[in-house]
This record gives structure tokens, C-alpha cells and sequence, in this order.
């Protein structure tokens, strides 16, 4: 313990992983003993389901087809990563707008005020207005998501364009390059491995306004699903559903990790 | 009819001061009048904050005089393009294209379209894979490995990317190449052999070099001409000038390149010593009539301060 709060501290693997997984092992246990104390008292306690409830749980969402013949885990899972797909691919279009921001005085003053402004709206705020204009469809949940996030990440694209050395931007144009070439072949790669960076960080907001969105007008998604079995206070569902959505962003912010580590081997260097 | 490839013409620089009053301006370089023939390689020295990267700026294109011109070849600079090549201290190199991109990057732009690189046609692989090769063989020549040419600029030392720097500008054979302390960053050894390198490629590509170090003895060792540019000096009542001027034009001898003996001889340390205490030393003040401009194409500043000189004399100085 001596060791504890040295900055030079070199732990051994072995010390890195017990203490890697140490607060997952007090929830755990945490958890448990309340669970198991719950059942002691009231063996049909609902608040607090055992292990095996929440096993029985995640095989009726699972494997067990329900009423409509639907295994729920998988078309809530589907549903739900369309839209998040669709969202994405629409937010991907922000570091295009934001290079072309960072680097053009006049697209600059288009845009950027007015995407300062957009980015202080509470995205939340607008759902109903959404709802109303576009109706209770995709579009309205897909479009809450754009809006949350887009500003943000289009912003983030403008300050990095700007913090490019403009030696940089010369040196291109003494090789010959057009704008186009310095924006999109010279900017634009060099910002994007820490644009997906961000849009890693931001995959939690996009979350948060999917389930907001899925909460309150769909039929099926995993955020429509855990509002609906609230009502039966269903927690052996609830809970593997939220682990469930946490372990899948938690795999795609490890897999744009690991691309950026494995594609993008200049940056940071 | 004008035998000079670059001309800075009364050049002066200069931007409103923070209060905003009237008429005050900062003055960064005063008059700044400079004929370069082709061929030559000039080096540019001058104390901290002399405007010595101003004036590189100035002939690169990304910043224009507030008064005076530019001229190359008799047309006044408007902007920065591929004549005039460029090696600056860092961020010469684009850091997500490996050494091979990097240096075929210029030729690559000129051989092929906007769209068949944006359509990556096989005309644009076939022509991306020529000029690879093409770098690769340059590669060899300024001392790298092949094998480094697929490597990115970060796994290469300071020395190495400077020479990927200097093939990356060379490859496009600009008209004049612009360095601003290319070798600032180097320990001493590394610096020795990349003064080397550079004259080589300079006596073989036929360029005009403009060479901005810090240290005196590399800039009288590469230029055929040093130029001395300092904001110490004074009018010739003795009134502190205004912004940056050049105040040292001089001819190195020893012809060009010089051999690495140079250096030891007695005549190019008196040279050293001579500009280090007019151009370098902000303790002395030099009077316009003191400056040494003995280079053949130097001319005399008149800066604002000073009185009209009449158009004829010019006109004898050139």
C-alpha cells in the first residue's frame, strides 16, 4: 500500500485486473445480499429479482417467442439499431459541414452562428414539436437524435479544421492543391480518426434521445420495451435490457477504439 | 530586361495598434527593397522578432504588403502556388500520408484530374504507383532507406523528415525555395549534413534558395549572400527607426558551394563576427549611412522616416 499513490506505481497484471474488477464485484455482491434479504421477508418480491429470475426473464425476452410470435430481445434490438444506424450516418455528415467551417471564411459565417445557437436547444425540448410536425414515426426519433447531436459534432469538426497549422495549408498549396484537395484529401483525414473519437463519446447522448424517443411513441425498441414492463414493475426484463444496451455501446465504443488504433496507427504520434 | 527573379519593392508591413487611435500603426518592416537574381542563395539573419518569416511569408504568398509589391519574374505575387516551394521548421509534412505519399503528393496533383482521383480511376492507380517509384528512387538519393519511404513521418527522426521535407518541395522543381529554419530543430551534426544536402540539391536543381536560420554560421556557410534584417537602427540623426530594415547586404566569399574547410578560416570568422555586430546585437544602433550593403544588387532603404531620395538615384543603385 506504500506503493498506492506513486505516480511511478508499476502494478502487476495480476493487481491491475483484481483491482479492474473490484467495483464490479461489490455491485455484484451488493446487489445479492439485498436481493437475497428482499426474498427473505417477501418471497414474491419484484423490485429486487434474483439471478435466476433475471434468467428467466432474458429467455422469455430472448428465446421464448411472446403472444405475436415475437422474440422480443431480438426486433426491440433490430428496431432500435436502425434508427441508431440512421441517426449516425446522418451525424457522420457534420465533419464534412465542419472542415468546410473551420477552413472557408464565408461557410464559416453561414453556419457556425447559427449552429451555436442550434447546439444550445434542448434537444428533449423539441420532441414535441417533432412529434407534431413529422408525426409518431421513425422520422421523429431518428431526427431527435440528429438534432441532439449533429451541432455538437459539427462544432467539434470546425475547432479541429481550425487547429490544423496553416504551414500545413500552404505547404498543400505549394504542391499544387486546390481548396477542395486542402479541405477533404489534407484536413479532413487528418481530423477524422479524433471525430470518430468523439462521436464515440457522444454514442451515450445519441442513446439517451433514442430511448427518449422510443419511450413515448413506438411499438417496439428496446427503450419502448423497458416502458412498457415498468408498468408490471418487471425489473427481471428492466434490468437485463439496461445491461443488455449498456454492453452493446460499450462493444461499439471498444470496436471504433480499436479501429482508430488499428487504421489510424499516426495519430496522437 | 529585369535581370532579377525576385524583387521586394519598398516593401513595408505594418497593422493598426491595439488603442485604436488614428494614424498609429505597428511597423514590422519598414522599407524593405531587395533584387534576387536567379541562382542565388540567400540567407536571411536577424534578431528575435525581426520579421525575417514576414518576409517569407511575403514571397510565399500567404500575406501580402501593406505597401509595395512583390514581384517574381515581374508579376506581383497574388497568392500562394506551386512555383515557389516551401520547408518550414515542422509541419512541412502532412502526418496521415506515409514518406512515399508525401513526397509523390505534388506530382501526383499534377499528373492527374480532380476526378480521377476523386473516381480513383486505374489511370490514377497506374499514375499513383509511377510517381511512388519515382519517390522512392529520390528517396535513396537524399539518404533514407526504401524501406522508409512506407513508413509515417513519426517513425522517422527529426533529420530524416526534414530531408522527406526538402524531396517533397524538390519534386515539383519550384523556381524558388523558401526555407524558414528548416534546420532549427536539428542537434549539430545532423544540422552539418543537411547543409550539405541542401547545396547538393541546390547545384543540381539550378534553384534560388531564401534561407532563414538563426544561426550565423550555417546562414554565411550555404548563402552566396546574407542579408541582415534588425529594428535596431537609427536615422542618420540618430533617432531610433521604425520597424524592421535591412541593414547588412553582403557577398560571402569563398565561392559557392563552399568547401567544409571554410569554416576554420580566418576570413569567415571576421565575416561572422561583422554581421553578428551589425544585424544581430540590439545594442547597436547602426545609422542608415553606416550600413554595410556591399552586395552587388543591394540597394538603399529609404524608410519613412528618412528624406525622399530622388528617383535617379534609385534607378544608379540598380
Amino acid at each position: 500500500m506504500k506503493s498506492f499513490f506513486r505516480t511511478d506505481a508499476q502494478p502487476s497484471l495480476a493487481a491491475t485486473w483484481v483491482l479492474s474488477i473490484l467495483f464490479f464485484v461489490v455491485l455484484i455482491a451488493a446487489y445479492l445480499l439485498g436481493s437475497y434479504y428482499r426474498h427473505l421477508e417477501n418471497p414474491q418480491d419484484k423490485v429486487m429479482p434474483t439471478f435466476s429470475e433475471m434468467l428467466d426473464g432474458l429467455k422469455r425476452s430472448a428465446i421464448e417467442p411472446d403472444r405475436n410470435g415475437d422474440l422480443r430481445l431480438w426486433i426491440d434490438t433490430l428496431a432500435s439499431a436502425q434508427r441508431f444506424g440512421l441517426a449516425i450516418a446522418v451525424i457522420f455528415l457534420a465533419i464534412p459541414l465542419g472542415v468546410g467551417m473551420g477552413l472557408f471564411p464565408y461557410v464559416e459565417a453561414l453556419f457556425y452562428r447559427f449552429l451555436v445557437f442550434f447546439d444550445k436547444i434542448p434537444a428533449l425540448s423539441v420532441l414535441p414539436i417533432l412529434f407534431i410536425i413529422f408525426g409518431l414515426d421513425e422520422l421523429s426519433k431518428i431526427a431527435l437524435i440528429v438534432i441532439g447531436v449533429f451541432p455538437t459534432v459539427a462544432l467539434d469538426a470546425h475547432l479541429r479544421a481550425k487547429s490544423i497549422p496553416r504551414e500545413q495549408l500552404h505547404k498543400a498549396q505549394t504542391l499544387g492543391a486546390s481548396e477542395h484537395e486542402i479541405a477533404y484529401r489534407i484536413v479532413l483525414p487528418q481530423i477524422f480518426p479524433k471525430m470518430l473519437d468523439t462521436i464515440r463519446l457522444n454514442l451515450k447522448a445519441m442513446m439517451l434521445l433514442l430511448i427518449a424517443g422510443e419511450s413515448l411513441a413506438a411499438t417496439v425498441g428496446l427503450g419502448y420495451r423497458i416502458f412498457v414492463v415498468r408498468r408490471y414493475v418487471a425489473m427481471d426484463i428492466i434490468i437485463p435490457y439496461v445491461l443488455w444496451m449498456t454492453g452493446l455501446l460499450f462493444l461499439t465504443d471498444w470496436f471504433i477504439q480499436w479501429v482508430i488504433r488499428r487504421r489510424y496507427v499516426w495519430v496522437d504520434k | 530586361m529585369n535581370p532579377y527573379l525576385l524583387c521586394l519593392q519598398d516593401v513595408e508591413v505594418s497593422y493598426p495598434t491595439n488603442g485604436n487611435r488614428p494614424g498609429t500603426r505597428n511597423v514590422v518592416l519598414n522599407n524593405i527593397r531587395l533584387n534576387i537574381r536567379a541562382g542565388e542563395f540567400l540567407s536571411l539573419v536577424g534578431p528575435t522578432g525581426c520579421g525575417k518569416s514576414t518576409i517569407l511569408r511575403l514571397i510565399l504568398g500567404s500575406q501580402f504588403p501593406t505597401r509595395g509589391q512583390v514581384l517574381v519574374d515581374g508579376q506581383a505575387v497574388s497568392g500562394v502556388d506551386r512555383d515557389r516551394g516551401v520547408v518550414f521548421q515542422k509541419y512541412s509534412l502532412f502526418p496521415h500520408l506515409t514518406v512515399l505519399e508525401n513526397i509523390a503528393y505534388g506530382p501526383l496533383l499534377e499528373r492527374t484530374s480532380m476526378l480521377q482521383r476523386v473516381l480513383y480511376t486505374p489511370a490514377y492507380r497506374r499514375i499513383r504507383r509511377q510517381s511512388q517509384e519515382e519517390a522512392r528512387e529520390y528517396l535513396v538519393r537524399i539518404g533514407l532507406q526504401p524501406w522508409d519511404g512506407d513508413k509515417y513521418p513519426y517513425e522517422l527522426s527529426g533529420g530524416m523528415q526534414q530531408r522527406v521535407a526538402i524531396a517533397q518541395a524538390l519534386m515539383m522543381q519550384p523556381q524558388i525555395l523558401l526555407m524558414d529554419e528548416p534546420f532549427g530543430a536539428l542537434d549539430h551534426n545532423t544540422r552539418l549534413a543537411m547543409q550539405l544536402l541542401i547545396l547538393e540539391q541546390w547545384e543540381e536543381f539550378h534553384m534560388t534558395v531564401i534561407f532563414i536560420t538563426h544561426d550565423l554560421e550555417e546562414a554565411c556557410y550555404v548563402g552566396t549572400r546574407v542579408i541582415g534584417l534588425s529594428q535596431y537602427w537609427s536615422d542618420d540623426d540618430g533617432e531610433p527607426g521604425v520597424g524592421s530594415i535591412i541593414v547588412t547586404d553582403l557577398p560571402t566569399p569563398g565561392g559557392h558551394p563552399k568547401p567544409t574547410a571554410m569554416r576554420a578560416t580566418a576570413e569567415f570568422h571576421a565575416l561572422l563576427e561583422q554581421v553578428r555586430h551589425d544585424a544581430l546585437d540590439p545594442t547597436n544602433r547602426q545609422r542608415l549611412q553606416q550600413f554595410n550593403l556591399t552586395h552587388q544588387d543591394a540597394l538603399k532603404p529609404e524608410p519613412l522616416s528618412a528624406p525622399e531620395v530622388p528617383e535617379a538615384e534609385e534607378k544608379a543603385d540598380a
